[in-house]
């Protein structure tokens, strides 16, 4: 069966659920508190845009290390499909995200948090700066995460699928915490990802750098 | 209370981010800044097309011709990485080298008498080449057993050379060597730009013909490896190793004052706010009262829509025009790259001529060059300063980069970056501390 490697990145406000969502995805759990080790309290509390030095007190405290890249292969028709999933590694915070973040992406999925309504307005900047970086034929995801919150809603689920048809995004309101959607938002990107490269890069690939046979081998993950 | 970092790093440019990203994988907790919209700084790729034509104030767009901009991605300063030089080490030691791919430079060239003649990277072609007679050859080929041979903790291998006194000059006389295999092996192997290093001990030449060697057995062809998009990849993926590990990331930030206390920094002001901080580091840019000029670079970035001539058709390349050739004292370097390697729109090629800048009339300096370019279809022409500290900020705990020289690889920027670590830390540098030290993957591999 063919194997696809096809890079996924994740875009939104600090605290909607990203890492929570491919958490869900590939280990299939779920942590309020996540893991310490994988700094998710960094994403417990929301920081506004125009944050100041001293608000960033709240962040990250030395010693822990951030989930960058989390993985998962899933069969789609006659494919095995192996996600490649980045995080931002917490860049997005100060919209500091690098244009290395979106090279060569088959799918980008943006999460906003259904109960904060500032974080659907800024999906657009998102979706902006994904069309200015990101490759042309990049597929959108649009998440309405924490849909389990229904009664401190914010964000009507029509407006939201009325905005992601406009951009010919996928569109689902997921739950990490309940697990919703979530299986159902990768399989969808799997459908939506043509078939065949269709934007094969022009200068062809390159290659990843390896240590020389002769070094000592290194346990590499 | 302000914010405390233990590092505030200033400016994203390469030694900036790596630094940045030892320090983080260390344990100390950095806020990182760059005044500019960007990561790069001096080293960043310019993208789209259309920043380019702005940045050099060029009149207009950049015409249909060029293609869609954003396929561009176009370095400011020209270097590539020696395949087994400090800087692929950092690469795997940190695993910065998962986020980019690479490809091998096609072939190195040597400018001789109006003509350019592949550098051979065999020895079938050393043979083939008419870079040297054949007596020269042989004597050559017994020159190279013996650096390959030299090692600096074996005295044995020394054969009666003592290499931290007997100078180059004499190694050379010791096999014989005439002045054309001088020539090559001066500048198209050790890639000295200068002949000053002839009466230095010869210990650092025969270690950079090593590292020539060595890089060139890696994967063949060349010693030089590029990485696709352009080198801008290199300070983001350290940053990013640097945001793995804590490191908190602003750009477009501008940088008000650097408060010093009693001679010694103690923070950052921007846009009315202190972040305090107990060590700096920063480019030159930062500091302009901190760093002194102690020469110019010229730099023309030039498009083609064809490759060189002469080179086989490459789609990537080096020529080294030695210094003899043109009657000067340094060395003119042409670093090529194409559409292969994600930096300019289809069938376009960047050659990117650099020197040390001699005389009053820098682009005059460099007209040998252009003429193997033509027909040029733009020119993009800076000359910038080559700053340096003027301390090593024992005192004020500020530590500035060098920055970007002549050079044609990033071996003097690693040495750059050592030295900054050993200055800030009290300690040698060690790759070992660039490991990461813990895991932040997750899923299968």
């Amino acid at each position: 069966m063919a194997l696809r490697e096809l890079k996924v990145c994740l875009l939104g406000d600090t605290g909607v659920g990203k890492s929570s969502i491919v958490w869900r995805f590939v280990e299939d759990s779920f942590d309020p508190n996540i893991n310490p080790t994988i700094g998710t309290k960094l994403f417990v509390k929301i920081l506004p845009l125009s944050a100041t030095f001293n608000s960033l007190s709240c962040s990250f405290s030395t010693g822990q290390v951030r989930a960058s890249f989390m993985t998962k292969t899933v069969q789609y028709q006659n494919e095995l499909h192996k996600f490649l999933i980045w995080d931002t590694a917490g860049q997005e915070r100060f919209r500091a995200l690098a244009p290395m973040y979106y090279r060569g992406s088959a799918a980008a999925i943006i999460v906003y948090d259904i109960t904060k309504e500032e974080t659907f307005s800024t999906l657009k900047n998102w979706v902006r700066e994904l069309r200015q970086h990101g490759p042309p034929s990049i597929v959108v995801a649009i998440a309405g995460n924490k849909c389990d919150l229904t009664d401190v809603r914010e964000v009507m689920e029509r407006d939201a699928k009325d905005y992601a048809d406009s951009i010919h995004a996928i569109f689902v309101e997921t739950s990490a915490k309940n697990a919703i959607n979530i299986n159902e938002l990768f399989i969808e990107i799997s459908r939506r990802i043509p078939s065949t490269d269709a934007n094969p890069p022009s200068g062809g690939k390159g290659f990843k750098l390896r240590r020389q046979p002769s070094e000592p081998k290194r346990s590499c993950c | 209370m302000n914010e405390e970092y233990d590092v505030i790093v200033l400016g994203t440019g390469l030694t900036e981010c790596i630094l940045s990203g030892i320090m983080s994988v260390n344990g100390k907790k950095v806020l990182h800044m760059d005044q500019n919209p960007y990561y790069g700084g001096e080293s960043a790729s310019i993208t789209p097309l259309e920043d380019l034509y702005k940045r050099f104030k060029l009149p207009g767009q950049p015409p249909a011709s060029m293609g869609r901009g954003r396929d561009w991605n176009v370095d400011l300063i020209p270097k590539f990485l020696m395949a087994n030089g400090q800087l692929v080490k950092m690469l795997l030691y940190t695993e910065v080298t998962r986020y980019m791919d690479f490809k091998v430079i096609e072939g190195s060239f040597v400018y001789k008498g109006g003509k350019i003649y592949k550098v051979p990277s065999t020895e079938a072609e050393a043979l083939a080449s008419s870079l040297m007679g054949l007596f020269e050859k042989r004597r050559f080929r017994k020159f190279l057993v013996y650096v390959a041979n030299f090692d600096e903790k074996d005295p044995r291998t020394f054969e009666g050379v003592d290499p931290k006194k007997t100078s180059m000059r004499e190694l050379y006389k010791k096999f014989d060597l005439g002045q054309d295999v001088i020539d090559f092996t001066g500048h198209s192997l050790a890639l000295y730009r200068t002949d000053d290093y002839l009466d230095q001990p010869c210990c650092d030449t025969i270690n950079r013909i090593k590292l020539y060697s060595e890089s060139l057995a890696r994967y063949g062809k060349s010693p030089y490896l590029y990485p696709l998009y352009g080198l801008g990849e290199l300070p983001q993926g350290f940053a990013r190793l640097s945001a793995i590990y804590g490191g908190t990331y602003m750009l477009n930030k501008p940088i008000e004052e650097i408060i010093v206390q009693n001679g010694k920094v103690v923070g950052v002001k921007s846009e009315g706010e202190i972040a305090r901080c107990k060590q700096l580091i920063c480019d030159p840019s930062y500091v302009k009262d901190r760093v002194e000029k102690v020469g110019q670079v010229i730099r023309v970035i030039c498009i083609l829509s064809h490759p060189i001539k002469n080179t086989n058709d490459a789609n990537s390349c080096q020529i080294i025009i030695p210094q003899n050739q043109v009657n000067r004292k340094s060395d003119i370097y042409v670093c090529m790259i194409s559409f292969a390697h994600n930096v300019a729109a289809q069938g376009k090629y960047i050659a990117i001529v650099s020197t040390t800048v001699e005389t009053k009339e820098p682009e005059k300096e460099i007209r040998p060059a252009l003429e193997l370019l033509e027909p040029i279809e733009q020119k993009f022409v800076s000359i910038s300063d080559l700053f340096v500290p003027k301390d090593l900020g024992t005192e004020s705990q500020i530590f500035i980069s060098r920055a970007y020289d002549a050079t044609t690889h990033f071996e003097t920027t690693c040495d750059d970056i050592k030295d900054i670590y050993k200055r800030m830390t009290g300690s040698e540098f060690d790759f070992e501390e660039m490991k990461r030290k813990k895991n932040d993957i997750y899923g299968e591999d």
